[in-house]
């Protein structure tokens, strides 16, 4: 009984890890672009929705539901104004441009907070379970797993249900020919990440009510978040969903093995899957 | 007055100059051919109308509007569309997801809608779910021209559409041409294919190392002064 | 019969003015380095140590990224596995920790190969990544090796450190104590690491596989298509940086002497300073980790008391740099004066002279 409760936690954990991974995978699906700051912006997110959980005597959901457009705007912002202006053929640009932003949120962070752990405070929600005969699951890790798997739907039905979905595959397949079509390719990419960081806000909303968080744990969240991209395959967003519980699963067993093996644990399984499969469990077909 | 005019047009890619000085006009429901030998520059024009490459303002206009300086996104809402060289359909695109992605952003008024592609070209609405890349050559050209088409455009640009194309096929496609031009758009021809461009046009510029060389009506010149403008030899 | 003395009409050299005077001039900062222990206290020795020792993480980190095009983000696991390989030798075999410095470099190199081996799978941002996964398996794995002092780490042993070799002929020469000549002992070796790997990278890049690097680096399909093994120039950059890494990475902490998972695989002190040393001083030239190790030491003590602050300045400077001048300061130099003083290209000259035959 207690394997199989190590491995329903492992999923659960996944439904976390592949909300880490949506917003990178979004992006990268659609503009070949990875930000190393991506975990430091979860982080943000999760400072941003602290602050007005302190400051307006909020619940961390609606104090979320107010971040999200003010991520949007950041995501936008940012993408608009610094990082299309790293795009291109060399790799050097995007990927020194998003390493330095990291070390500068995580610092201006480190400033503004100081490096004390933190919490979301949760009410009765972070205790509370449903018994499903076999076993008692926490309402938190089931509402977080859900959360991943609608952000998958959503962003599928998003991909390719909508003329902004259609864009933006037009625009990942070859931005000149969708200039052609009176799409503005910069704005295509601004709307990609502001919507990667409404995900972001939502992946910060649970990372904060489940566990400690201090403005250091930025560079690890993206790792997680780029291992569950890369098992599922780039470009593949229910990829990124099974990568995530991979990675969760791994995480989990590893540390009911022994409790300092759980981040070594997803490493291996990262590594194991990069030697048996380069380009992931779903890679498109075409890149 | 023209609809879409270049006045001493030049384009540069780094050091390299593409063109010097073209001035071509096309007007009001007119179709113009533009022939020349690989390298004459014919594509560089192509690219600076749409506003793939960018140039002086004052160089090109539309409607008497100065458009050289636009981008293409920004110049396909005046209403000039083109249909690249090499089709370039989006592969992660349906057939019919190519055809509206053409309108994208913008509510449409005008003759051609999905509806009216599909009755130029049936082939296509039966493999409207398909994904564009897995159609034959021809198919695609038909699905490259209609995605153009539906902005409802004023002036269409084709650049090669026969390029790569069997014979049997390049008449498929120019037939409908007139279709096109019964709908009222005015449009410019880019060929290698001389015969076909000369049935369409009204008149003809033959272009060389990146200049003008001969322009009239397709009639009023002979072989030899096609040769001539072409190769920069007599035959 | 008349002996003809045949001029060849076209020279390729490498050579140009700036680089013979950067010769001499090199030379002689060499020797002034070597010398200056003997004038300089101990806190100018530390600093300058802490300064020649980034340099030869930049050195190779450019090397990897700037010449290789692999942008790697996992240089760290170099420094942390020679470091450890080093104390591995001093502690469990007894070995002196000087020639124990050769062992991290080894180290580093044998675990380059599996890394190599998995962080050649993937591509561009994901090389970046990747490798910052091994360097944190490996953080990972050292923090479970209790034999070395597990999560919390390990000194050298006194014993050690104080019979260190020539420290005690150092000690006796300036007559200073067993520290200070530890100090000036590593600054030594760390001011031949620097002009040594400088040389050797220099010395590999005028080669022909060294050029054959250039071609790839700018083009791949066509330097393949032209008979140039790409795939075995990387293997060659990336083991051949991680064995300098390494070496860099134990001389670091025989001058430490005290080493934990956390502070030997650090990515922000052994790969983020390093990136934007090289982005500040310019990517892609031996020259630019020179001046950027120079702006990055004043930077830093200027701002060092600002903490956090200063760590956020050095990433908004990264950011501009790499938006305003992308091929930093030493890019912009050259576009002003043509100065090159390490010049890998090599130029066709003369041509002119007349070579007639009788």
């Amino acid at each position: 009984m207690i394997w199989l409760d190590t491995l329903v936690q492992g999923i659960l954990l996944g439904g976390l890890y592949a909300l880490f991974a949506a917003g990178l995978s979004l992006v990268f699906g659609i503009m070949r672009l990875v930000n190393l700051a991506h975990g430091d912006l979860i982080v943000m997110a999760a400072y941003l929705i602290l602050l007005l959980v302190t400051l307006l005597g909020l619940s961390p959901f609606v104090a979320a539901a107010i971040a999200a457009p003010l991520m949007y705007l950041i995501g936008w912002g940012l993408q608009k104004h610094l990082l299309n202006r790293t795009l291109g053929t060399d790799i050097l640009p995007p990927l020194l441009v998003t390493f330095g932003l990291s070390i500068a949120l995580q610092n201006a962070l480190l400033e503004g907070f100081s490096a004390d752990s933190q919490r979301l405070p949760t009410g009765e929600i972070s205790t509370a379970s449903v018994d499903l005969g076999v076993m008692t699951v926490g309402v938190l890790p089931l509402l977080t797993f859900g959360s991943a798997v609608a952000v998958i739907v959503g962003l599928n039905q998003l991909f390719y249900r909508t003329e902004l979905g259609r864009a933006f595959r037009a625009t990942s397949d070859d931005p000149t020919t969708a200039s052609l079509m009176g799409i503005r390719p910069s704005d295509i990419f601004a709307k990609a990440t502001a919507i990667a960081m409404l995900v972001v806000t939502l992946a910060a909303l649970y990372l904060g009510m489940r566990s400690n968080f201090d403005p250091n744990i930025g560079p690890a969240r993206l790792i997680y978040a780029f291992q569950a991209v890369i098992i599922g395959g780039l470009g593949s967003l229910w990829g990124t969903l099974a990568g995530g519980i991979i990675i969760g699963l791994a995480q989990t067993i590893g540390a009911a093995i022994n409790p300092e093996w759980q981040i070594l644990a997803g490493h291996v399984a990262f590594l194991i899957v990069l030697l048996l499969r380069p380009r992931g469990l779903f890679p498109r077909a075409f890149d | 007055m023209s609809l879409l005019t270049t006045t001493g047009l030049t384009a540069h890619y780094g050091d390299f100059q593409a063109l010097f000085g073209v001035d071509i006009a096309l007007n009001e429901g007119e179709t113009i051919a533009i022939i020349g030998a690989n390298g004459a520059g014919k594509t560089t024009l192509m690219r600076s109308i749409s506003g793939v490459l960018q140039n002086g303002p004052e160089m090109i206009t539309l409607s008497g509007q100065p458009i050289g300086g636009l981008s293409a996104d920004q110049i396909l809402p005046l209403g000039l569309a083109m249909v690249p060289e090499g089709r370039r359909l989006f592969p992660s695109l349906s057939v019919e997801e190519n055809l509206l992605i053409g309108t994208y952003g913008r509510k449409v008024d005008g003759y051609w809608s999905l509806e009216a592609i599909y009755d130029l070209f049936p082939i296509l609405a039966e493999r409207r779910n398909n994904p564009g890349t897995a159609l034959s050559g021809g198919q695609q050209q038909m699905v490259a021209i209609g995605r153009a088409l539906m902005s409802n455009p004023k002036v269409l640009l084709c650049d090669e559409i026969s390029l790569g194309l069997a014979p049997v096929v390049i008449k498929d496609i120019y037939a409908a041409v007139p279709k096109i031009q019964a709908s009222g758009a005015s449009l410019i021809v880019v060929e290698q294919d001389i015969g076909q461009a000369m049935k369409v046009a009204d008149r003809v510029y033959c272009m060389m190392e990146g200049r003008v060389t001969l322009e009239g009506t397709p009639d009023s010149f002979s072989r030899n002064d096609i040769h001539a403008a072409y190769f920069g030899v007599s035959a | 019969m008349t002996t003809q003395t045949q001029t060849p009409a076209y020279v390729v050299t490498t050579q140009t003015k700036a680089s013979q005077i950067t010769a001499v001039a090199a030379c002689a900062l060499l020797a002034a380095l070597v010398l200056l222990p003997f004038v300089a206290g101990r806190g100018l020795i530390q600093d300058l140590f802490f300064v020649l020792t980034m340099l030869v993480l930049a050195q190779f980190w450019n090397l990897l990224a700037g010449y290789g095009g692999m942008v790697s983000i996992g240089q760290q696991a170099f420094v942390g596995m020679g470091a450890y390989a080093m104390f591995g030798g001093v502690i469990l075999a007894g070995i002196d920790p000087i020639p124990a410095i050769l062992l991290g470099g080894v180290a580093a190199l044998i675990v380059a190969i599996p890394t190599a081996f998995f962080a050649f799978r993937l591509q561009g941002p994901y090389f970046a990544i990747g490798t910052w996964v091994i360097a944190e398996v490996m953080r990972l794995i050292m923090a479970q090796t209790q034999s070395l002092g597990g999560g919390t780490g390990t000194s050298l042993p006194r014993a050690a450190t104080r019979e260190m070799w020539a420290t005690e002929w150092i000690a006796e020469l300036f007559d200073v104590r067993n520290s200070a000549a530890r100090d000036i002992l590593t600054y030594w070796l760390a001011l031949a690491l620097a002009a040594a790997s400088i040389a050797a990278i220099y010395a590999l890049l005028r080669s022909k596989p060294g050029l054959a690097l250039s071609a790839v680096r700018d083009n791949p399909e066509a330097a393949k298509s032209v008979g140039v093994d790409a795939g075995r120039m990387k293997w060659v950059v990336f083991l051949s940086s991680a064995f300098g890494t390494g070496l860099a990475g134990a001389l670091i902490y025989v001058q430490k002497a005290r080493i934990s998972p956390d502070a030997a695989f650090s990515v922000t002190d052994w790969t983020a300073y390093v990136l934007f040393i090289v982005i500040i001083g310019g990517i892609g030239t031996i020259e630019g980790p020179i001046i950027g190790v120079i702006i990055f030491f004043l930077l830093q003590s200027l701002l060092a008391d600002f903490g956090s602050w200063y760590l956020f300045t050095l990433g908004i400077i990264g950011i501009l740099v790499m938006l305003i001048a992308p091929r930093g300061l030493w890019g912009l130099i050259t576009d002003k004066t043509g100065i090159q003083l390490f010049p890998v290209r090599r130029r066709l000259s003369g041509g002119t002279q007349d070579t007639s035959d009788t």
